[in-house]
């Protein structure tokens, strides 16, 4: 048997780490821009509970809170199955990360464009709408790309709470074919030809947007 | 179910045992990596063209591939080779091989800005390869990504729990076993996130102090 045969076999569990990947991004995207934006807030109480969400989730590691929210929540009474446990822990985890990356482009944008909106009589919404955030997601892109590649990453930490994903497709067939230096050495080129293809999808969507908004000179 | 503080109190001395594993490997791991970043950064800086391509596409390979599969792949495939480790040399391993592509980047950063003038006052100076590196560039290069590196540290130290993947009996591992005897995970595991959490938070602060006695300025 060559080791091409095993590609079909380890592509089967590839569904489950992209569902992951882009579940993940899409809950650590929602929680990225509201801890983001929370942090900054005028309020101090939300600002504080942003805060303690992001120093947690940075804090401890991905795969501790794994482990807590499957076998520990149980206990408490709320049952994940894997699959939602994975999307939510990944997505948690990133957009703590990711929440530091929307603060940090947001304040980025110079300030004479907040005294400009406020100068048009710009409602705050209005100013954060349509002034601060198209400015502030471009320069978003990169570190947020950058995030995309850890939670792909991360994704084969799903294989230890039971899930079928690449890394846990490539456990079975090592054990079934004892091939191991083929069957791991496929599943780190398939994982970098993954994060290769995200990485061309952003940067074509990182262009895209520059010339969009004509925004080539911060891009 | 509730939080039992007793049981909680129970394992902790276990668990504190088990944390040592855990610093170790982490203290081991970053050496490995401080070192080996250093070779691929100088390699691929270096005139040798086909070493200057292949170090970069070695650090750009393992630095988008899973850590836990380069776990796997050491830990299974090092001995069908004779090369017979203990799952902590490993584990520690794998962790200095993943974290050198990281740290190849960030001296990268820190070589870039040295002014290229110290390049070319070495040259003057007809000082060889190594002595360029050691005597000019290192030392200006190091301490401005002093504080890079300790954050990647901290990111080390979260990383290890992935250890338990190859039966290195760090803390996450001994939380699991205590788990499985008393079947109850909640008590270990919540106490292995707060130990996680305040060491964290801890060496974080360390290295804010850091930077502001090295005078850098947080990068955005």
């Amino acid at each position: 048997m060559s080791a091409f045969e095993f590609i079909p076999s380890l592509l089967s569990g590839l569904g489950v780490t992209l569902a992951l990947t882009f579940g993940g991004a899409a809950v650590a995207a929602t929680l990225a821009w509201i801890a983001g934006l929370a942090r900054m807030s005028h309020q101090g109480l939300v600002r504080v509970l942003a805060g303690i969400y992001i120093e947690t989730f940075r804090g401890t590691s991905a795969l501790v809170q794994l482990y807590w929210f499957f076998y520990a929540l149980p206990l408490l009474g709320i049952n994940l199955s894997a699959m939602v446990a994975g999307i939510l822990v990944l997505g948690l985890n990133i957009g703590a990360y990711g929440a530091e990356v929307v603060r940090g482009a947001v304040l980025s944008v110079d300030k004479g464009q907040y005294e400009a909106a406020t100068a048009l009589n710009m409602s705050a919404m209005q100013r954060l709408w349509i002034v601060i955030v198209p400015q502030a997601l471009i320069r978003m892109l990169p570190p947020a790309g950058n995030l995309l590649i850890e939670l792909l990453k991360s994704t084969a930490l799903v294989s230890l709470i039971t899930l079928s994903d690449l890394t846990f497709r490539g456990m079975l067939l090592r054990s079934e074919t004892l091939r191991t230096v083929e069957v791991f050495g496929l599943l780190l080129i398939i994982y970098f030809v993954v994060a290769q293809a995200l990485v061309c999808g952003l940067r074509a969507l990182e262009q895209r947007l520059a010339k969009a908004w004509h925004l080539e000179n911060i891009a | 179910m509730k939080f039992e503080w007793t049981f909680a109190w129970n394992v902790l001395p276990e668990l504190l045992m088990a944390l040592r594993v855990t610093v170790f490997a982490t203290v081991l791991g970053m050496a490995l990596a401080a070192v080996l970043g250093l070779v691929w950064t100088i390699a691929r800086r270096g005139s040798v063209a086909p070493i200057a391509l292949v170090a970069r596409h070695i650090v750009e390979f393992v630095r988008s591939t899973p850590l836990l599969v380069q776990l796997y792949f050491l830990f299974y495939v090092a001995p069908e080779f004779g090369l017979a480790m203990s799952p902590l040399a490993t584990g520690v391993l794998a962790l200095g091989i993943h974290y050198s592509s990281y740290l190849s980047e960030v001296y990268r950063a820190g070589i870039d800005a040295v002014p290229k003038g110290q390049w070319e006052a070495a040259r003057a100076l007809n000082l060889c390869f190594a002595d360029t590196w050691r005597l000019v560039i290192i030392p200006q290069a190091l301490p401005p990504v002093l504080p890079a590196m300790g954050n990647y540290l901290i990111a080390m130290f979260k990383d290890t729990p992935m250890l338990s993947a190859i039966t290195v009996l760090e803390l996450l591992q001994t939380a699991k076993i205590a788990g499985a005897e008393h079947f109850r995970y909640l008590e270990p595991l919540t106490l292995v996130g707060v130990l996680f959490l305040a060491l964290s938070l801890g060496s974080a602060a360390c290295v804010r102090w850091g930077e502001r006695r090295l005078g850098v300025i947080r990068p955005r």
